[in-house]
């Protein structure tokens, strides 16, 4: 936690109201984004009880697994999920952009938009993972036969999850995670894993206090929690009966209609409100101009998505149960790479973001007060352009003598720091010679040097690529981390397993 | 002067101390810093009347799907006289699987009575004493239910885990069935972290009962075997979980209690948690014991939301992290007029009111669209 967000948080305890802390908006967000609030059966491993699903507010679809036990029900259910996710993801395989590949010499196609799944909260994520897992290695063919969207709906639900992972991706979005990146509430991070609570915080009703709000959303009687798991209390004194009259109703079309009318009309009292809030967290963040970079990173889940599409095409499998050695050092490469560039790039678009880099020293904000955008180095072989700045600031500055800085306004210029002068009046006078940006002559091309008065921010944060290292392939996986993996089982194994 | 045992039965009220069971324990050690909580457990307080007396109810219900599944999936293992739990304990153990295991189930007729509980635990203690492994008794058997008995703040404890103790190989070995799914090898890493702290009150209870026997603790192994359900079926898997490291903590924390003398110093004499006492005195009592919230408790302690509301406004409430951004400030109103500059730092703030400072003045510009 940083003092910036901490006193963000503070601020929102005094003001009963969440504060800001972001002035844009640091993911993209989709037209139609698709909004899945599952809930599971306690006690069960991952067992889908319900769901509202849909792209649109008044779009909600219901689906309810009557006795979630019944694997038969299960997979009906996730046939029927699958019916809306699938046709959902195709709507976005329409036009396509070419994107040069290999220094332009090659070029890769790309579509031009993207499907955006949103879950409640990380355990609705959690939800997915599972519930891919479960899913997709399920044979269409043999004892237990499953109807052929099943395992495709079980990859693409593990393409969301593991995007889910994927640091500043917007393909998969938990809207608790999503609205505190934006704002800080007057509670601490346990209490903000619950969406009800925290928009007590960031949009309260008439006549309350955010933390008035919040208190009011954890009684479980007025907010039904935001799912998967469900309100212990609703589960014994609702659900249980429900379902044992759907039960006793046996064969009877009658009595079956009666109580499944009964079950959903429960199910959707607890889905609702979850439904409501969550479209009315997504109309918060809209409320935001973009980020700069977010297009850049939306291309990023594009490519994702276009490539996972290929792969599906190429009637290419399921996702393994695990990474072998090889798979797990590329993917922890990726993610660190990801992560690295996500921080940057926030911070490069938001001020208050680039606000916590200037309180720990890592960045300064000053003004120019000499410049020599002429000053040629001719110390090596050939001459090079190498103009000189003198910055201004009042802010610590921590950065060492050679260091490399960059202005956000400036990304592709580097500047090494020179010398470092304390003078009188608590200010810092800091020298940098700056490099690249400048156009290919001896002379600087006009306005990319900066002028006196100019007020800047340098910053210690770059956003450099970082090669990845050479990973052996799959087949030479080494000794020391368990030699080649042995071919994976393509179906699942524990099928005798599902007696009921 | 009133004894130990008279001021906490004082505190309790007029009932009989709430039982614990290695759930309530294990809890226990969570917040060790707290005496409000230490005060409470060491009389046996029901917490959860005295949450709802004072108005600020728990919420720790569970549900009778969660409840279901966990006895059939039990059941089901405990059938044929344990042969299948025999076979997965054995082979996660390392060790050849005995072709046959004695099977005593030490809970049966468990009938509530105090008097037969104290039957029961004898039994339980003369079986598993005479059974203890040897070279002579080194053939299987498995013990379903045993009653334990642990000290717990200078009272004896009655366990009556769910949990079958296994002679294996030469060895005791804690099994513990849980009905939460391993899958792929992984599970949900707080259900785990609350298993293996049970098995380690468990680990505990079987070692003293040998050490008070005279045998040697160390008959009882660290490593607790947990079965749980394999994927999303009902197949069960056995993995070990070492729980040296939370056997220390819990031996810390019970030599803590054990010292309830010295906490009970700090406490006034006329303190009383008798949920029967009125509410406004009941809070007005809990309010003068210290207590050390954290955002943590809300998972684990009944008294939490009443401690929540108790310390709003601290910047404590919104989690350590919080506070230590914050510089250690106190509350969150005198943290925000340490960065406003409208009240003067004490000495050893000068530090945190500086940085708040020159936070709140970044914040301001950023805020307004002023990069500095």
């Amino acid at each position: 936690m940083s003092t910036l967000r901490a006193l963000a948080r503070a601020q929102a305890l005094a003001t009963g109201r969440a504060q800001p802390v972001a002035t844009v908006r640091h993911l993209h967000l989709a037209d139609r984004p698709l909004v899945l609030v599952p809930l599971t059966l306690a006690g069960e491993a991952n067992a889908p009880l319900a769901a509202l699903v849909g792209a649109a507010p008044q779009e909600a679809r219901l689906l309810v697994v009557p006795q979630p036990r019944n694997r038969d029900q299960r997979f009906a259910f996730a046939a029927e999920l699958a019916s809306v996710v699938l046709s959902w993801i195709d709507e976005h395989r329409g036009p396509t952009e070419a994107v040069p590949v290999d220094r332009g010499r090659d070029v890769r196609h790309r579509y031009l938009d993207a499907p955006q799944l949103v879950v409640p909260n990380p355990a609705g994520v959690t939800f997915l993972r599972l519930f891919g897992r479960s899913t997709r290695f399920r044979r269409t063919d043999g004892e237990y036969p499953v109807h052929p969207s099943v395992p495709l709906l079980g990859q693409w639900l593990t393409f969301f999850a593991e995007r889910a992972e994927h640091p500043g991706s917007a393909a998969t979005v938990a809207l608790t995670e999503a609205l505190t990146l934006h704002w800080a509430t007057g509670q601490s991070v346990v209490e903000d894993l619950h969406l009800p609570a925290l928009l007590g915080w960031l949009d309260p009703p008439a006549g309350l206090d955010g933390a008035q709000a919040a208190a009011r959303a954890e009684d479980p009687s007025v907010c039904p929690p935001a799912g998967p798991a469900t309100d212990p209390e609703f589960d014994n004194t609702l659900l249980a009966p429900a379902m044992a009259a759907y039960d006793a109703a046996g064969d009877d079309p009658h009595a079956r209609e009666a109580a499944y009318a009964e079950l959903a009309r429960l199910l959707r009292g607890q889905l609702a409100p979850t439904w409501e809030l969550v479209w009315r967290g997504l109309s918060l963040l809209r409320a935001l101009p973009a980020g700069e970079r977010v297009a850049g990173r939306w291309s990023g889940d594009r490519d994702a998505f276009t490539g996972y599409c290929e792969h599906v095409d190429a009637g290419g499998g399921p996702q393994p149960r695990r990474d072998g050695a090889v798979a797990a050092a590329q993917r922890l490469h990726r993610l660190e790479r990801a992560l690295t560039s996500y921080a940057v790039q926030r911070a490069y678009d938001d001020p208050l973001v680039m606000a916590e880099y200037r309180l720990t020293g890592e960045a300064f904000v000053g003004e120019v007060t000499l410049a020599d955008p002429h000053r040629i180095d001719d110390s090596g072989k050939r001459p090079v352009l190498r103009p000189r700045i003198q910055v201004v600031t009042t802010e610590p500055v921590l950065v060492p003598v050679g260091a490399t800085l960059t202005s956000p306004t400036r990304p592709g210029q580097k500047a090494r720091v020179v010398f470092v002068t304390p003078t009188a009046g608590a200010k810092t006078e800091v020298v940098l010679e700056l490099s690249g940006g400048m156009g290919r002559g001896r002379t600087a091309a006009p306005g990319t040097v900066p002028e006196v008065g100019e007020r800047l921010c340098y910053t210690t944060l770059g956003d450099t690529f970082l090669p990845a290292p050479a990973f052996p392939a799959t087949e030479e996986t080494p000794w020391t981390h368990g030699g080649p993996p042995a071919p994976r089982e393509p179906f699942d194994a524990d099928l005798a397993a599902h007696p009921r | 002067m009133r004894s130990t045992e008279q001021r906490l039965a004082g505190i309790r009220g007029g009932v009989p101390p709430r039982r614990h069971n290695a759930r309530t324990i294990a809890a226990l050690t969570g917040n060790p810093g707290c005496t409000r909580r230490a005060v409470l457990d060491s009389a046996g307080v029901d917490k959860t009347r005295l949450a709802e007396r004072i108005g600020f109810p728990a919420r720790f219900g569970q549900s009778r799907f969660a409840i279901t599944r966990g006895n059939a999936f039990e059941a089901q293992l405990k059938a044929d006289g344990g042969t299948e739990l025999l076979r997965l304990v054995a082979e996660r153990l390392g060790v050849p699987v005995p072709e046959s295991a004695s099977w005593t189930d030490l809970g049966d007729g468990a009938d509530d009575t105090r008097h037969d509980l104290a039957a029961r635990q004898q039994r339980s203690r003369d079986r598993l004493l005479a059974a203890v492994p040897s070279p002579e008794a080194d053939t299987a058997a498995l013990f379903d239910h045993p009653l334990l008995g642990l000290d717990v703040a200078g009272q004896r404890v009655h366990l009556e885990p769910d949990l079958v103790a296994a002679r294996l190989a030469g060895r005791w070995h804690v099994v513990e069935i849980k009905s939460f799914p391993v899958i792929d090898g992984q599970a949900d890493p707080a259900k785990v972290a609350a298993a293996a702290i049970q098995s380690a009150v468990y680990v505990l209870a079987l070692r003293d009962l040998l050490t008070a026997a005279g045998h040697d603790p160390g008959l009882v192994g660290t490593d607790v075997v947990l079965v749980c359900p394999r994927d999303f079926g009902n197949q069960p898997v056995a993995s070990l979980v070492d729980v040296r490291k939370q056997l220390l903590v819990l031996r810390r924390q019970l030599d803590r209690m054990a010292r309830i003398d010295t906490l009970l110093a700090g406490v006034p004499e006329d303190f009383t948690a008798d949920p029967q006492a009125d509410p406004a005195t009941l809070t007005a009592a809990l309010t003068r014991v210290d207590a050390r919230y954290a955002p943590e408790c809300l998972a684990t302690c009944e008294l939490a939301y009443f401690c929540r509301h108790e310390t709003r406004g601290q910047t404590g409430a919104l989690g350590r992290p919080v506070r230590e951004a914050l510089g250690g400030v106190a509350t969150a109103a005198e943290a925000l007029a340490l960065a406003a500059g409208e009240r003067a730092p004490e000495p050893e703030q000068a530090e945190a009111a500086a940085l708040l400072r020159a936070a709140a003045q970044l914040r301001a510009d950023a805020l307004s669209g002023h990069p500095g």
